[in-house]
């Protein structure tokens, strides 16, 4: 019988000592929560926690018959050898070569953001934002497609055009000397709009009576931005400085991968790219598995330092 | 009222700024425009000037030649059809799981609600990387298939944050005790009152995955091996950048005047596949922009 009489509930039961009861009721009537948390929490079990699990073999000698558990232990081995091998420091001056160049232009989409939120022309901000949006939803086999093609020195405008303007044509993808402003550049062009999405909503929400008092006072927009803006929007910063800085050694396989080619292997090979060629195409899972945990170390390691510089100087901090 | 004459206090200097401001955004406008322009006119251009490098604003001696050759390859046709598989099965099976886990994540009143918080959190920041996953899926049978594109990453951690977010600020507690007082099960209060009300979450979630599915290289070059099951960005991949042949047939059973053809036109080809890959994405973009905008901002609401 189904009857909406709230009386008819029987109130909380406290029993007294233990509260074992009222945990248990919690739990019953989370079940249902629970079901619909089950889809997820498998994938999580199967496929990311499982790994993690799996991540001892960067202290094993891997075969595939003897399958995780079953493969002896060779503690360090791996890593020692990582740590000798001449490739090691070159792959993580490369890695830190191009993340120190994309921190480096960590303050533009901040900029972005300002310029349009000061712009005067609601339609001249509505088709910035519109165009540099939209590079973002590119695919990175388009994206590398088109820097090709591009930078290609037979058929790329970039190379007409330097022509045009009286200089030799450049192979600029076989330099590796170029590597790094390829990869940071095009990731600029490709991310600057959208990375200052984050900004234009934070800068919305800065009070605007800040603004007419500052006004009133007869302050320049040159101070407004410093003065209001700015400390305004210093939380969704520091938050995202801490993710850049936390994620330092992790540049992107993807688009690294793609723009490899035999001329510039010596600036472009990365850590992440590096850990695909020794695991998946030469089978070496134990070695691979290392270097790869190697990286998540040192990410770990930077973004608790990032979190506390930051909880400590400004009190703003992700965790 | 007295106002002091200062230099920075004088309305030149904002004069100053907007004109500054007004010309930055206009560079920044032609500079994210330009590259897609010459895409647009290259695609669409004689292949005598896209193979000298000449086409560099508007088209020049319009033709759709490149077009017809790249529809006639059976590998693109093969992959567009494969990618558009992974993409609708993929959000399907995404947005129910993730939509279904952000909505009991809102639920502060479920037991044990902190510890499971910490359990979705930890795989965003730690993961057991490339080589273990690829084991576990070896394991799971999911290598080789096509269930793999579709398993692999179902569950974004960050679109659960947004969901859970807008959970918490959309369907108040007090609506569900007020349902579940007149004996609403939990399933039918989501089915009939959360759902309903969460068009707008369901979109973002919809655009977000399907973009990624669409656009996503990695996971097919990773767990697949047989080529028929390549989605349409592998195939790409292959053509773009390992500069393949464009063609279906062997060459060997090709007339010499239909090779001459093809070869003139690879270039013109690479520009047309770029567009024909893109095209769902650019003739929606202007429709759906505000949604992608909207979950950034969901989102970023707690850090």
């Amino acid at each position: 019988m189904r009857n909406s009489s709230v009386s008819l509930r029987s109130p909380p039961a406290l029993s007294g000592g233990l509260n074992t009861p009222t945990h248990l009721k919690r739990f019953r009537s989370s079940i249902p929560l629970y079901i619909f948390l089950l889809p997820a929490v498998v994938y999580l079990l199967l496929l990311s926690y499982q790994p993690m699990y799996g991540v001892q073999i960067a202290f094993r000698d891997y075969s595939l018959g003897a399958g995780i558990t079953g493969s002896p232990w060779v503690g360090l081995k791996h890593f020692i050898t990582f740590f000798e091998s001449p490739r090691f420091l070159h792959l993580v001056q490369n890695t830190l070569t191009i993340t120190a160049l994309s921190l480096l232009t960590f303050p533009l989409p901040i900029l972005l953001a300002i310029g349009i939120n000061y712009c005067t022309s609601r339609r001249l901000a509505k088709v910035v934002q519109m165009i540099s949006y939209a590079p973002h939803f590119i695919s990175t086999v388009v994206l590398v497609g088109m820097l090709t093609i591009f930078l290609s020195p037979s058929i790329g405008f970039v190379n007409t055009l330097l022509e045009m303007a009286g200089f030799d044509r450049v192979n600029f993808l076989m330099i590796p000397e170029n590597f790094k402003f390829i990869y940071v550049g095009s990731d600029l062009w490709q991310h600057l709009g959208w990375n200052s999405v984050l900004y234009i909503g934070a800068l919305a929400s800065v009070s605007p009576e800040l603004h007419e008092a500052a006004t009133v006072d007869g302050a320049s927009i040159w101070k407004r931005i410093w003065h209001i803006d700015l400390p305004g929007i210093s939380p969704t910063i520091i938050i995202m400085l801490i993710m850049n800085l936390g994620f330092m050694m992790s540049v992107g396989f993807q688009k690294a991968f793609l723009l490899q080619n035999s001329g510039n292997i010596v600036s472009s090979e990365i850590i992440s790219t590096y850990v695909y060629k020794i695991g998946l195409v030469q089978s070496n899972f134990s070695y691979s598995t290392a270097i790869d945990l190697f990286n998540t170390a040192i990410n770990i390691v930077l973004l608790l330092t990032a979190n506390a510089i930051c909880r400590k100087t400004t009190e703003t901090s992700l965790f | 009222m007295k106002t002091k004459k200062h230099f920075w206090n004088n309305a030149p200097v904002d004069t100053a700024f907007h004109l500054m401001n007004y010309f930055i955004l206009i560079v920044i406008l032609l500079v994210c425009a330009y590259p897609l322009l010459v895409i647009i006119s290259s695609s669409v251009s004689d292949a005598d000037y896209v193979n000298r490098g000449l086409v560099t604003f508007l088209p020049k001696g319009f033709q759709v030649k490149a077009f017809e050759l790249v529809l006639r390859d059976s590998r693109i046709l093969s992959g567009y059809l494969n990618t558009i598989f992974y993409a609708t099965v993929g959000t399907l099976l995404r947005v129910t799981v993730t939509v279904m886990a952000g909505f009991a994540l809102s639920r502060r009143d479920m037991f044990g609600h902190k510890w499971i918080i910490w359990f979705f959190l930890v795989p965003m920041y730690i993961s057991g990387g490339l080589i273990p996953t690829y084991i576990q899926a070896t394991s799971l049978h999911l290598t080789g298939t096509r269930a793999a594109i579709i398993i692999m990453g179902c569950v974004s951690i960050w679109n659960l944050i947004v969901c859970r977010t807008f959970f918490q600020n959309s369907i108040p507690n007090e609506l569900w005790e007020a349902a579940s007082i007149d004996g609403c099960s939990l399933y039918r209060f989501f089915v009939s009152v959360v759902v309903p009300n969460s068009s707008a979450i369901i979109a973002i979630m919809v655009l977000y995955y399907a973009v990624d599915l669409w656009n996503d290289y990695f996971s097919a070059l990773i767990y697949l091996q047989d080529s028929s099951q390549y989605p349409l960005q592998l195939v790409m991949r292959n053509i773009l950048l390992s500069s393949q042949m464009m063609s279906a047939t062997p060459q060997s059973a090709m007339d010499p005047t239909a090779m001459a053809e093809l070869t003139k036109q690879a270039d013109s080809m690479k520009y047309a596949l770029i567009i024909i890959s893109s095209l769902p994405v650019l003739i929606l973009y202007p429709f759906v922009q505000k949604f992608f905008v909207k979950g950034v901002m969901i989102g970023s609401v707690k850090g």
